[in-house]
């Protein structure tokens, strides 16, 4: 296509440079026809290719010449040349061929424009220079024809740095373009009019950014984000006018601006970390849908603003890490550090007391919408989330960012070369991270050097006991490669090896003495360099290898291994008493010879053997002196001197002498062999600061974690104006704003789920100060996900096929319902607006309130009793604010308690009690949720048995032959393990004599379930009574679980059979949150079912309350109903609709259940859940509780 | 941000400068020069260089440095990425992306480059928008340009770039309707002397084409999605999908793009598809040397090996061979020192084999390292992870496309040691 491409091109463009030939030879008459006919062209073309003129063409047009693709390949060094000629101007083609681009530019023409203006921006390209065509250029600024105008623009930005006064004459058209209605031309006007860098207009640019700020198209505003920096850049001195033009365009709500004004924001005024409070938690929602570079910039600022607004996560851990470190390489450890590792680690334990650490819902909701842009296909944006993880996640989860990072490997060596340089710096912190992928760091013959070092860097890092001798095995095979630095890296790493890894230094050092022999020298002299570094630490030991390498000297003749010989037999040489005099005599004699620390070494090598054995070597050192006494190198003759003044004695040698033995022979400490990526992390990771090592101008710091944190409330939004607008265009707009793939009902996701497990795990962690580890619920979540995959392949098929038949009748009514609930969700704001600053009292208070509440778990036992008796008498609860709110109350009740209902921290499942509509509050709760219920677990004594529970028998009375059991599902998350089914099973002895060793055994479930047993019960009196709580993973089904139940003198067979309705755990939703989820399950996943309520089941309370009875749901606050606005007529007040919502334990799917009430009991209810089967199965339940 | 764009070509000429801020003097990449005269080859050049005033951050593509210059503060990988971005957009707009065909379209190029960055930051790098800004050139194009003086360049803004699927353009049309998948798995191998795997994984990739109108919404499902360790995706997939259902749900861009890559987990265990016997020895005296390599089929899965190929960086040290190959032929680069063994199709009944001898310079010592071979192959209709696509369903348009899906399994970096 190229070659074909090219010859069609040809003829036009030769046309034109052939023009310019013909027109100065034969005159002006030419220049209204400058394109020709096609065949007439050619031939113009094919015929005025005469030797003489080519050359003509040549010399002047070489600069354009290939623009058109005339110039091609010839024309390299004559171009250099034209460029350094045009300097001197004595160019005679130059102006001709100039003259007639200006008179091609002024031709009413716009293909001659656009063919001149092709040319120009050619000689651009290559760096020529075509200032003197800037008046006949500019002159084209207003050509109605778009691409000449962009050449020009072109053109003009390149040039009118040089020529201010000229190009002022383009700003008017600019300033015309900015009212253009085409958004594009308003776009591009507003670009070159802030690149042009004319100090000038400065006035006139701030005016334009300024309104183009506020410009109805986001592609103008995004332009406007552009102009900012470059203003900036121009004029520093309005910085302060341009920080309130960022200011307002940081609240614009558009993905697009999003990223250009952060990184106006980084550039201007990076110190201003107040004016990102507001927008935090917008920036951190759009996230997902802002383009990859924006996210890249956006992400690294949140690091920083992280870092300065939230607690460290692992205060308490990253102490006690430190120790652990120690102690676990610990082959050579002091005592007293050991001591300073039990202070350290009794420091940090009244810490922990002191302050349990719980984390900021906001810095949460930062990791949690970064974490799946660890799948980016933009290895920039795997980075940068990947450096906010490092430096900000708790550590129990920055581990999953090493996949993604192990999956850039792949990527081109660059980039492989910045991501090894990365994971160079995190293996020295975080080295379990890696270790699974240890063998994704071998290294292949092919990779370029600097990535075989950087690999072998990290290796050396990921080096331990128990993966040490594959490393080793590995690097003996890269010994032996071609690529000599890499071989010396190689031996380095060997070495290094060796030094961290106590159990394998003499596997090394041999290995090492082997390469002694090595025929290549730069091996055996990086070899000696090694060894010697490696004897250092057990000289003793190993005196036939300095005999050995004492050998060595006569052969190896790199300087860098001959004085590390001489200065080990030097230092040694009490071990090698015979070798060493006979290894000075041989020195003294090249001693001229030799290279300059070859020669340092000697001497010192003398020194040392004359202070310990100066019979034999006396008269050799005194030589040796006298050598150096006359050396051209004033380091040696200063050397010499310093020496013999020290060593040989004589009647004015001075104090000192007296002590040289113990100046030389002082025991030296080992050298510690350290990676060059230690302490590297305190540049920001995927910086180029941390790539070089080094400052890069305008790195921003990252700063330490604050010791206390700020008030997070600044970060609370006040709901702007214009979100009460009504008119219907308005609306629209918004919704077309709307992030499209984001899930901006980030809590709802099944992501969010796993999280708040997580959560929890950290929150129990601080507060007891045990090694309860994150990674564990990490593994439990997997195995979660990995059984409902199992699950969702079987209903797959059926589904898609279903799916496709219901999709198109559905369409309409999920349409009408999303517009519905945007209306609604002004309405919500309205009400969080007003409960605002309700709220965030609430929160401050929260902080306090957990903290007693860990302290003392006697007072929630007694807590969740009078929960149950409040239970039972179904009092609203807001009149006793320690009492936990019921599932029965009322909206207007509910509405009002929100403030206290965070303070409430009993085990019982809360998320219902908070119909706080943002998001804020809820994911706050599901935090300190957490935290409350891992308590619970470490004392299950405090269930109370709730009479409000249905018990269902486990075994009689008779067939236990006394002993009775029965079990409830008592409703509590069971914390061990999130994805199970808590059941709390109660023994009662009604037999004479006592039961003893009560437990479980032999259970037999269905695949993918597991049981968590209950503890052995050893002593159950006669006529005791006692409780246990296990967990079962029902796996969503409502299969039994079959198990043995034993005593210490029988075994029964038993089994639990959950209800459906126990097989999910209540979640908290907002109303709207809630249309929109229901929205989304339609079709298949949608069952309706008509009923009439029983009599006594009329009334509101009544229904909710048998609901959450026959199934574990919480109710969906609507508080909408009482407080509409006008858009929505509200439903008629004794027609209500309730709504309950919850998620299934093991899978985490939704469950959405909706009862309707009509006239004269009638109702409609409506399952919406994913599961077909147990939706199919609530209704059946639900339907029953409701009308029985 | 990225203040200035140098394309040099690896004779060492600047051929296209581009500024974004003020003009920086091209002298700047004296000192990427000098770096690039001592490194042996190019790819030994490292990516970031730091001057006294500058930072230059360069990639290496198509035997061309696309050099940048940086004067603060920026992620080094988010220029690496932006300069791989230019590359792919060059290839794509030209079909190739060398110094002639730059030079060619210089003014195409330049108006790219103009509209990919702004002030330095990213501007549009969406393939989709910027087509629909400037028209790439085609034949037709450029004699129907040439005629009317119409332009390439558009005056309306991309609908992408307000849309929140950028990477698709409004109102696409097509009388067939079509969506093709191709499944390409790479294995990356370590083999060790005796032809024990050290390292092995499978990387995968999704290139997809799509040629559907309007604005389709694609399910794509696998029969075994949970073989999938790692994944990255275009932005189109819906990530919320794939955590929840594992099904890749996306709008997919217009034209070619690659849907996803992915990794199967090294726990697997990997089908390597052909064993490797080989024996190369340098003798200590006579100054020579024996190879003898043969390649048979392993785990194939019943289907043909194809495009095999082997090539060995031979010691330096070694002069010239001779040798005989039972089928396909060799060659061996002098100055280079490569040997290439092209055998093609792997015949299962008569394992090639290539031996003979190798002259070593007399004199010189024995090379210390036996060279690694580097294998090349392809199998068509497999994945050798066994990944397989279940179905591909189309919502939100009433056609019915035409789907197809092709597996493929290529060697990666297969490299066996000796």
């Amino acid at each position: 296509m190229t070659t074909m491409q090219k010859l069609l091109q040809l003829p036009v463009n030769a046309v034109n440079i052939v023009k310019t030939v013909q027109s100065q030879v034969q005159g002006q008459e030419e220049d209204k026809s400058p394109v020709l006919t096609p065949d007439g062209g050619q031939q113009t073309w094919y015929n005025a290719l005469q030797p003489d003129e080519l050359r003509h063409l040549r010399s002047g047009g070489s600069g354009g010449g290939f623009g058109g693709g005339g110039g091609g390949g010839g024309g390299g060094d004559q171009e250099e040349r034209a460029v350094l000629e045009e300097g001197g101007g004595s160019f005679q083609n130059q102006p001709l061929r100039h003259d007639d681009l200006k008179e091609m530019l002024d031709s009413n023409k716009d293909s001659l424009k656009l063919e001149a203006m092709k040319r120009i921006v050619a000689m651009v390209a290559r760096g020529k220079n075509a200032s003197d065509l800037f008046p006949a250029v500019v002159k084209n600024v207003a050509c109605k024809n778009i691409e000449v105008k962009k050449l020009v623009y072109v053109y003009l930005v390149r040039y009118a740095e040089e020529q201010q006064d000229l190009a002022l004459l383009s700003i008017s058209t600019f300033q015309r373009g900015l009212k253009d209605p085409n958004q594009l031309i308003r776009a591009s006007a507003l670009r070159v009019l802030s690149s042009i860098r004319v100090t000038i207009i400065v006035p006139i640019m701030m005016l334009a950014i300024k309104e183009a700020a506020s410009d109805m198209s986001p592609y103008v505003r995004k332009t406007a984000a552009h102009a900012i920096p470059k203003l900036y850049s121009l004029d520093p001195e309005q910085k302060d006018q341009l920080i309130e033009v960022i200011e307002k365009l940081l609240a614009d709500k558009t993905t697009l601006v999003a990223g250009s004004v952060v990184m106006a924001f980084e550039e201007v005024c990076p110190e201003r970390i107040d004016l990102i409070h507001k927008n935090y938690r917008k920036l951190c929602n759009l996230l997902i849908d802002v383009e990859e570079w924006g996210q890249v910039v956006i992400i690294n600022m949140l690091t920083r603003y992280a870092r300065t607004q939230f607690l460290n996560p692992n205060i308490n851990e990253s102490l006690l890490e430190e120790g652990g470190e120690k102690t676990f390489y610990g082959s050579e450890e002091d005592e007293d550090e050991d001591d300073e590792d039990k202070d350290k680690k009794a420091e940090v334990a009244t810490m922990a007391k002191r302050k349990p650490y719980v984390m900021d819902p906001d810095h949460r909701l930062l990791l949690r919408n970064t974490k799946p842009l660890l799948q980016s296909r933009n290895a920039a944006v795997v980075m940068a989330v990947a450096q906010l993880y490092f430096h900000l996640a708790p550590k129990a989860e920055v581990g999953v960012i090493a996949k993604a990072l192990v999956r850039l490997l792949r990527s081109h060596s660059e980039v492989q070369y910045v991501v090894l340089q990365n994971v160079a710096t995190m293996t020295i912190k975080r080295r379990g991270m890696f270790e699974p992928y240890l063998k994704s760091f071998y290294i292949r013959s092919t990779d370029p050097t600097q990535i075989k070092v950087l690999k072998l860097e990290v290796l050396t890092n990921l080096a331990n006991e128990t993966n040490i001798s594959t490393i080793l095995r590995e690097f003996q095979t890269y010994i032996k490669s071609m690529d000599k630095d890499f071989v010396a890296a190689t031996i380095q790493a060997i070495g290094r090896c060796a030094t961290n890894i106590g159990e394998v230094r003499d596997t090394c050092l041999n290995g090492l003495v082997q390469l002694l022999s090595n025929r290549d020298e730069l091996v055996v002299a990086e070899s000696v360099v090694v060894i010697k570094k490696l004897l250092q630490m057990q000289p003793e030991k190993h005196s036939d290898i300095i005999k050995h390498m004492a050998k060595l000297i006569d052969n190896i003749q790199v300087p860098m291994a001959r004085a590390s010989i001489l200065w080990l037999i030097g230092e040694y040489c009490e071990h090698v008493p015979k070798i060493s005099p006979d290894v000075l005599r041989k020195m003294a004699k090249s001693f001229t010879n030799e290279e300059d620390i070859v020669k340092l070494q000697i001497i010192n090598l003398a020194a040392k053997l004359y202070l310990t054995n100066s019979k034999q070597t006396k008269l050799l050192t005194q030589y040796v002196l006298n050598l150096a006494k006359y050396d051209q190198n004033y380091d040696i003759r200063d050397r010499a001197r310093f020496i013999r003044q020290l060593i040989v004695p004589t009647e004015k040698s001075g104090a000192l002498s007296k002590y040289a033995k113990k100046l030389f022979l002082a025991l030296k400490p080992a050298p510690v062999l350290e990676s060059p990526f230690k302490d590297r992390d305190h540049f920001q990771l995927g910086s180029l600061s941390h790539l070089l090592n080094a400052k890069a101008g305008g790195y921003q710091e990252l700063p330490d974690w604050p010791e206390a944190a700020p008030d997070p409330s600044v970060r609370n939004v006040e709901v702007p104006e214009w979100t009460k607008c009504s008119s219907r265009e308005k609306r629209k707009e918004k919704k077309v704003e709307k992030p499209f793939y984001s899930d901006s009902e980030g809590e709802s996701g099944p992501t969010e789920s796993a999280d708040s497990e997580s959560d929890s795990a950290n929150g129990s962690e601080s507060v007891s100060g045990s090694e309860v580890s994150g990674s564990g619920s990490e593994s439990e979540e997997s195995e979660e996900g990995s059984e409902s995959e199992e699950e969702e392949e079987e209903e797959d098929e059926e589904k898609d096929k279903k799916k496709k038949k219901k999709e198109l009748k559905k369409k309409p009514v999920q349409e009408s319902e999303s517009e519905q609930s945007s209306e609604e969700e002004e309405e919500e704001r309205k009400h969080e607006r007003k409960s605002k600053p309700r709220k965030s009292d609430s929160e401050t208070e929260s902080g306090d309130e957990e903290e007693s509440e860990s302290e003392s778990s006697q007072s929630e036992s007694d807590e969740s009793e009078s929960e149950a008796e409040v239970k039972k008498k179904k009092k609203a609860a807001q009149s006793k604010p320690p009492a936990k709110p019921v599932k029965t109350d009322g909206k207007k009740e509910k509405k009002e308690m929100s403030l206290l209902d965070l303070d409430d921290f009993e085990p019982a499942p809360s998320p219902q009690v908070t119909p706080v509509n943002s998001f804020l509050s809820s994911s706050l709760v599901t935090d300190l949720e957490g935290l409350s219920l891992s308590d619970s677990v470490l004392s299950p004594a405090t269930i109370a048995p709730s009479s409000a529970l249905k018990s269902y028998e486990l075994l009689h009375r008779i067939t236990g032959e006394g002993l009775s059991v029965e079990y409830c599902f008592s409703r509590q998350p069971f914390s061990p393990d999130a994805n199970m089914v808590a059941v709390q099973i109660q023994f009662t002895n009604n037999a004479t004599s006592d039961t003893k060793n009560l437990h479980m055994e032999d259970v037999k479930l269905q695949s993918g379930m597991r049981v968590k047993e209950f503890p052995e019960i050893e002593l159950l009196p006669a006529g005791e009574t006692t409780t246990a709580v296990m967990g079962i993973d029902f796996c969503d089904s409502t299969q039994a679980a079959n198990f043995q139940l034993c005593t210490h003198t029988r075994k029964f067979f038993v089994s639990i059979q959950p209800p459906v309705g126990e097989l999910m755990r209540p979640i908290f939703l907002t109303e709207n949150e809630f249309k929109k989820e229901q929205g989304q399950l339609m079709g298949m996943n949608e069952i309706t079912e008509r009923l009439t309520l029983d009599v006594k089941c009329r009334n509101e309370h009544t229904i909710v309350q048998r609901v959450t009875t026959a199934a574990n749901l919480s109710r969906v606050p609507c508080g909408s109903d009482k407080e509409c606005s006008p858009p929505v007529p509200p439903p008629p007040p004794d027609h209500p609709v309730h709504r309950f919502a919850g998620r299934t334990v093991t899978s985490s799917s939704l469950v959405l259940v909706t009862v309707a009430t009509k006239e004269e009991g009638a109702a409609q209810l409506t399952v919406n859940c994913e599961k077909m089967v147990i939706g199919t199965m609530l209704v059946k339940d639900i339907l029953q509780a409701l009308t029985q | 941000m990225i203040h200035s764009l140098f394309l040099i070509n690896h004779t060492g000429d600047i051929f296209l400068e581009k500024h974004w801020k003020s003009v920086i003097s091209r002298g700047v990449c004296d000192y990427f020069l000098e770096v690039k005269e001592k490194a042996v080859e190019p790819e030994n050049v490292p990516p970031v260089l730091q001057t006294p005033h500058h930072y230059l951050i360069s990639i290496y593509r198509d035997k061309l440095f696309f050099l940048s210059v940086i004067q603060t503060e920026v992620p080094p990988l988010f220029v690496i990425e932006f300069l791989h971005r230019v590359a792919d957009t060059f290839q794509d707009y030209f079909g190739e992306c060398s110094e002639s065909i730059i030079k060619d379209n210089v003014v195409t190029v330049y108006e790219l480059l103009e509209e990919m960055l702004d002030n330095g930051f990213p501007l549009a790098t969406e393939s989709n928008i910027l087509k629909e800004m400037i028209k790439p050139p085609t034949i037709l194009r450029s004699v129907v340009n040439t005629l009317t003086g119409s332009s390439n360049v558009g005056d309306k803004l991309p609908t992408g770039q307000l849309s929140n699927i950028p990477w698709r353009r409004a109102a696409v049309k097509y009388t067939n309707n079509e969506a093709y998948f191709d499944v390409i798995e790479e294995i990356d191998a370590i083999l060790d002397k005796s032809g024990m795997t050290v390292f092995a994984e499978i990387q995968g990739v999704i290139e997809a084409c799509t040629r559907l109108s309007g604005m389709p919404d694609l399910t794509l499902s696998f029969m075994n999605p949970r073989l999938l360790d790692d994944v990255s995706f275009h932005p189109c997939v819906r990530f919320k999908r794939w955590e929840s259902e594992r099904v890749l749900s996306f709008i997919p861009p217009d034209g070619n793009f690659t849907l996803m890559t992915y990794h199967v987990s090294s726990q697997n265990l990997v089908a390597i598809p052909v064993y490797v016997k080989q024996n190369i020895s340098f003798f200590e005296t006579g100054s020579c040397g024996r190879l003898d390599i043969t390649i048979g089929p392993k785990q194939t899965m019943g289907k043909m090996v194809e495009g095999l190929m082997v090539t060995v960086h031979m010691p330096k040290a070694v002069l010239s061979v001779n040798l005989t190959a039972s089928q396909g032929n060799y060659t061996y680069d002098l100055a280079t020192k490569v040997l290439v063994w092209d055998i093609g199709k792997l015949n299962p009944q008569k394992p090639p084999n290539l031996r003979g001898t190798l002259s070593v310079q007399s004199g010189a010592p024995r090379p210390e390292e036996n060279p690694a071979l580097d294998i090349k192959l392809k199998i068509q209709q497999l994945a050798i992870s066994g990944l397989k696509v279940n179905r591909l369903d189309m919502y939100g348009e009433k056609y019915k496309p035409f789907k197809g899906v092709k597996y493929m399994t290529k060697a990666g970096k297969f490299q066996v040691r000796t």
